[in-house]
């Protein structure tokens, strides 16, 4: 088995609110190991992002309550300080983001924005910097570097921009990249070459990544294992196959089987998973799917362990025996899905 | 950019056309502004009344007046009804006092402002931000006469810190020169000094909360960096021009008060006194003056603000 | 175009006469680039809608897929007037609307009807649900009082939403309950047809599955025919009869879902599919999927004859001199280009005779 990267235990993150207190991660816990694709599905509010965000200690403010243990090659990140946390930044896990519009700073020249992640870190000439620039944008596929190294971000377009927040990520050779929907906000022909250029660098590079989305396709395109996160918390983890042929979660039923999907001819209707998801100030007692889940019963009003139960490195939290799934889970003849559509 | 120059200068024309007009009309228009019977004077009679009438031309048609009053402040020829002094001589007396207590006090509040927001905006609810914010409020609501006439009273008379009254040029004394402003300095900044750094605090905290400067700290750049690199320079954008249109107001015109309670001869002073005596030329000349620094700053704004924010520089040339 | 309409057979023919509720014919809608020193004068277009036609049946749905920029909303707001066409023609059961001016149209609005991508932006969050939805019926005289607060308590339940929320404010409703407010006032006044522009993109993707079935239910329940506009390829073949895919303000690609998704005939449609991840590793991995380089063009200033030539992988010289027309390949499935793909199968071979410079890729 490969290097254990980064290690997550209970990670517990609030943050209060003028409404009230915000459960947004309640006790995640995961490994990263070297040159893993590792996926975080869920919806919005499900507390990914928040989790993301944490690793690299951007949620850290005067409202946010952080427990629990986040090491990245047995440092702790959690109690580090800001010294410490500005070397693991950028050198050991590098981050992107959603909307690469607004995550660049539009008054600075793409080129600058990324020399200057260079020059934080090392102590290197302008030029040197900017020859490094341009190789990075060189890399990940932005046609003419040492030209486009002097545009503004609105001069680029929104693929362009992705990939030059993702040079602005390699720019000091980390080990892990956090993409926290990298592809969300572009279009399916750009998604495409993005996700592709991910692929490449996991490959070439070795570089463990992090992808965050609600997108199962996305999922079912690079990861080599997910994480399935309801309600601030992981409700089933497991390899690719695992997660898409055998889900052993009810809500993981519902996400999959309430995608309208493009390689399979029209159905009448969607499986649905009804009601809707849960609010984070006052989450349900026991199982957060539990009001939302049609096979819910009294054992649920307790929170169900994350634990293995079929198979290696398969866990999942329901209190559904392995063969109550296997039928409950089934809505037609081969398909998956939460619940089978009303007539 | 030479389009854009063209639509600047074109407007700035027809901006200083209307101002014009509208002050000569105005002073038409108001009970007592006859200038025929001002210059006439005390011992006036109807002869002397038609004599000067017709010297000035008053007889003439409005529009007449108007075209001769406009060539002799394109000639420079303009003369004070009042005190038959030239009109541009009078401004241009007047310049080099009112640019350095303007630009002094442009110094101050800015840099004043960008300390105090910046403070304010990274100590953002503790206690420096409040005391920062009770200060702010207090300069913005502090008339510049009352605290004119506060420092005054205190720093002059009562324990004579500061001179008085008058100005040393620059030329011959910086030192004195310095010392002799430094009370009308404090006097125009701190209304500023108030209302930029709130402005400024604002604007931080806004910024604080944009995805690019989360993407800064993820790069790994201390706080540091990325409160000086990309919140400050994302906020000052907006107060930048904030201030090219208050520096502009500044001189044309809103240094008058401050002028007048120091007595300084500049050309906010100048202003007062022709308004006071209902003097038309001085008043034209005062208020193209004015006007044409703001329009001025103005248009300097809007070039600085092209030059800060690249996305509205190359804006006008794609679209 | 010439005169064959890329619609629907007439064996569509429904008992109400006219089989189509709408047929767009040649409509461009171009946003003018002013510039100029002191008045402003045109130096260019924004060439957002460029000679599109379509009929859509009546109780259809017709599919609008494209990436963004291609002009899909802005094709949507022309056809409903809410922009002003630039010129063509769109008819409404017969009724030509493409030149009437607001008090002509006034009573074909209640016939179509709008459902928008945000629900957080498109809701007055000043105003409470039941005026939202009842605004329309109110605006139209149809009902007031008493009637107006029965009317729309059935309207927000049958959206699935609780009728006694007709007091509260948008801000209180999660995104997916507020879609539903956005659909019940769309559904307020009895339209005939509803533009959905991106209905579900902004919503998770459990709640996206409730409000694609809610449209579908309301479909058949009031016989309405939809324009269905999305980016998402899986959820259009999930809701639509017939798919037009646009690329830079045209319709390259017309003609049943199924069809268009398991033959597609244009290369721009068949990179589209394929650069869509599927949810499902073991379809994906045996797949090889065409990855297009590059961006797409800017609309302001669209390659010259196909648009897609700069992207295409089977672009050859033709396709950069001569603009291919939208023509029939098969049943009902309309392509522009030189090159078509999936030709094969023999039905379709003589219609596509026509064609000389056939498929070589």
């Amino acid at each position: 088995m490969s290097e254990q990267l980064l290690s997550v235990r209970d990670l517990r993150v609030r943050f209060t609110t003028e409404d009230g207190i915000v459960h947004a991660v309640d006790g995640v816990s995961f490994d990263l190991a070297a040159g893993e694709v590792l996926a975080i599905v869920g919806e919005s509010g499900s507390g990914k992002s928040v989790t993301a965000q944490t690793i690299m200690g951007l949620t850290r403010s005067p409202n946010a309550r952080i427990e629990g243990s986040v090491a990245y090659r047995g440092r702790e990140l959690l109690t580090a300080d800001d010294e410490e946390l500005m070397r693991v930044r950028g050198e050991e896990i590098a981050m992107i983001f959603q909307d690469p519009m607004t995550s660049l700073n539009p008054v600075y020249k793409v080129g600058d924005q990324i020399g200057e992640a260079i020059q934080a870190h090392r102590h290197e000439s302008d030029h040197k910097a900017r020859e490094q620039t341009i190789e990075l944008l060189a890399a990940v596929g932005i046609p003419d570097p040492s030209k486009r190294v002097d545009n503004y971000p609105h001069e680029y377009s929104g693929g362009m921009r992705q990939r030059a927040m993702i040079a602005m990520g390699l720019a000091l050779e980390p080990t892990v990249l956090i993409a926290d929907e990298p592809s969300t906000a572009l279009d399916v022909t750009i998604q495409a070459q993005i996700l592709r250029l991910l692929e490449q660098l996991n490959r070439d590079r070795d570089l463990a990544v992090i992808i965050i989305t609600h997108d199962l396709g996305v999922v079912a395109e690079i990861a080599d294992r997910v994480l399935v996160m309801y309600g601030g918390r992981i409700i089933e983890s497991g390899s690719l196959e695992q997660i898409f042929y055998d889900p052993q979660h009810p809500y993981t039923w519902g996400l999959l089987g309430s995608l309208a999907r493009p390689d399979r001819p029209r159905t009448m209707r969607l499986s649905q998973i009804t009601g809707q998801p849960p609010s984070l100030l006052a989450p349900p007692a026991g199982c957060h799917f539990r009001p939302r889940c049609p096979h819910a019963f009294d054992r649920c009003t307790r929170v169900p362990p994350l634990e293995t139960r079929v198979g290696e490195n398969h866990a999942d939290r329901c209190w559904l025996s392995v063969e109550q799934k296997k039928t409950l889970r089934v809505v037609k003849t081969g398909e998956i899905g939460l619940e089978a559509p009303a007539a | 950019m030479a389009r854009f120059v063209t639509r600047r200068l074109v407007g700035m024309v027809v901006v200083l056309f209307a101002i014009s007009v509208l002050v000569f009309l105005i002073f038409n228009v108001i009970p007592g502004g006859d200038p025929g019977k001002r210059i006439c004077g005390k011992n006036c009679n109807n002869a002397l009344l038609t004599q000067i009438n017709k010297d000035w031309g008053f007889n003439d048609s409005l529009p007449v007046q108007y075209v001769t009053m406009m060539k002799k402040v394109f000639t420079g020829e303009l003369v004070s009804y009042s005190s038959q002094l030239n009109v541009d001589q009078q401004i241009k007396k007047g310049i080099p006092i009112t640019f350095s207590l303007c630009i002094g006090a442009a110094v101050i509040w800015m840099a004043f402002a960008i300390v105090f927001g910046y403070l304010s905006a990274v100590k953002a609810g503790g206690f420096t931000d409040r005391a920062l914010t009770i200060l702010a409020l207090v300069g913005i609501s502090m008339p510049v006469f009352f605290l004119g006439a506060i420092l005054l009273l205190y720093l002059t008379s009562k324990i004579q810190l500061f001179p008085t009254a008058g100005y040393v040029s620059l030329t011959s004394d910086p030192v004195q020169w310095a010392y002799h402003l430094f009370l009308p300095w404090i006097t125009l900044a701190v209304l500023f000094v108030g209302f930029y750094s709130r402005v400024l605090r604002s604007n931080m905290l806004d910024v604080m909360n944009e995805d690019y400067v989360r993407t800064a700290r993820a790069k790994g750049l201390s706080e540091r960096q990325v409160r000086i690199h990309h919140v400050l320079r994302n906020s000052m954008i907006p107060v930048i021009t904030l201030f090219g249109l208050d520096f502009g107001a500044v001189i044309g015109g809103g240094a008058i008060i401050t002028e007048s309670i120091f007595s300084l001869n500049g050309v906010g002073q100048y202003a007062a006194d022709a308004i006071t005596n209902v003097d038309l030329p001085p008043i034209m000349g005062v208020t193209l003056f004015g006007a044409f620094f703001i329009v001025f700053f103005n248009a300097l704004v809007d070039i600085t603000y092209a030059w800060l924010d690249p996305r509205i520089r190359l804006g006008t040339e794609a679209r | 175009m010439s005169e064959n309409s890329p619609g629907p057979s007439p064996a569509a023919d429904s008992a109400d006469g006219s089989a189509n509720l709408l047929e767009v014919r040649n409509l461009v809608k171009h946003f003018p680039i002013k510039s100029g020193i002191l008045v402003d004068r045109q130096v260019g277009a924004v060439r957002a809608v460029d000679d599109v036609s379509f009929d859509v049946a009546r109780g259809e749905t017709l599919g609008l897929v494209g990436e963004s920029g291609c002009g899909k909303s802005t094709l949507c707001r022309t056809v409903l007037k809410l922009l002003e066409p630039t010129s063509g023609s769109v008819r409404f059961e017969g009724t030509e609307i493409s030149h009437m001016g607001r008090r002509g149209l006034q009573p074909l609005r209640r016939e179509m009807q709008m459902i928008f991508q945000d629900p957080f932006a498109s809701l007055n969050p000043r105003r409470r649900v039941g005026q939202i939805v009842g605004g329309p019926l109110k605006l139209h005289g149809i009902a007031s009082g008493s009637t107006l607060k029965r009317q729309v308590q059935d309207l927000l339940e049958r959206v699935g939403l609780n009728p006694e929320h007709y007091n509260r404010f948008p801000h209180e409703f999660s995104g997916g309950q507020r879609q539903r407010i956005g659909i019940a006032r769309a559904l307020a006044l009895r339209p005939k047809l509803i533009v959905a522009d991106e209905p579900v993109s902004a919503l998770d993707v459990s709640i996206q599955a409730q409000i694609i079935n809610l449209l579908e239910d309301l479909q058949d329940e009031f016989k309405l025919t939809y324009i269905f506009v999305a980016h998402d390829l899986g959820v259009i073949r999930h809701v639509s009869d017939r798919i037009a895919v646009m690329y830079l303000g045209k319709i390259v690609e017309l003609g049943p879902a199924d069809e268009v998704y398991s033959n597609p005939i244009h290369p721009y449609t068949l990179s589209l599919l394929s650069a869509l991840p599927i949810p499902d590793p073991r379809a994906n991995a045996e797949r090889e999927p065409i990855v297009l380089e590059g961006d797409v063009p800017s609309p302001a200033d669209p390659p010259a004859a196909c648009r897609f030539h700069t992207r295409c992988p089977y672009a050859t010289e033709i396709c950069s001199e001569v603009e291919p027309e939208l023509v029939l390949h098969d049943r009902e499935h309309w392509a522009a280009c030189h090159h078509p793909l999936n030709r094969g199968d023999p039905h379709a071979a003589q219609e596509a005779l026509a064609k000389p410079d056939r498929d070589s890729a």
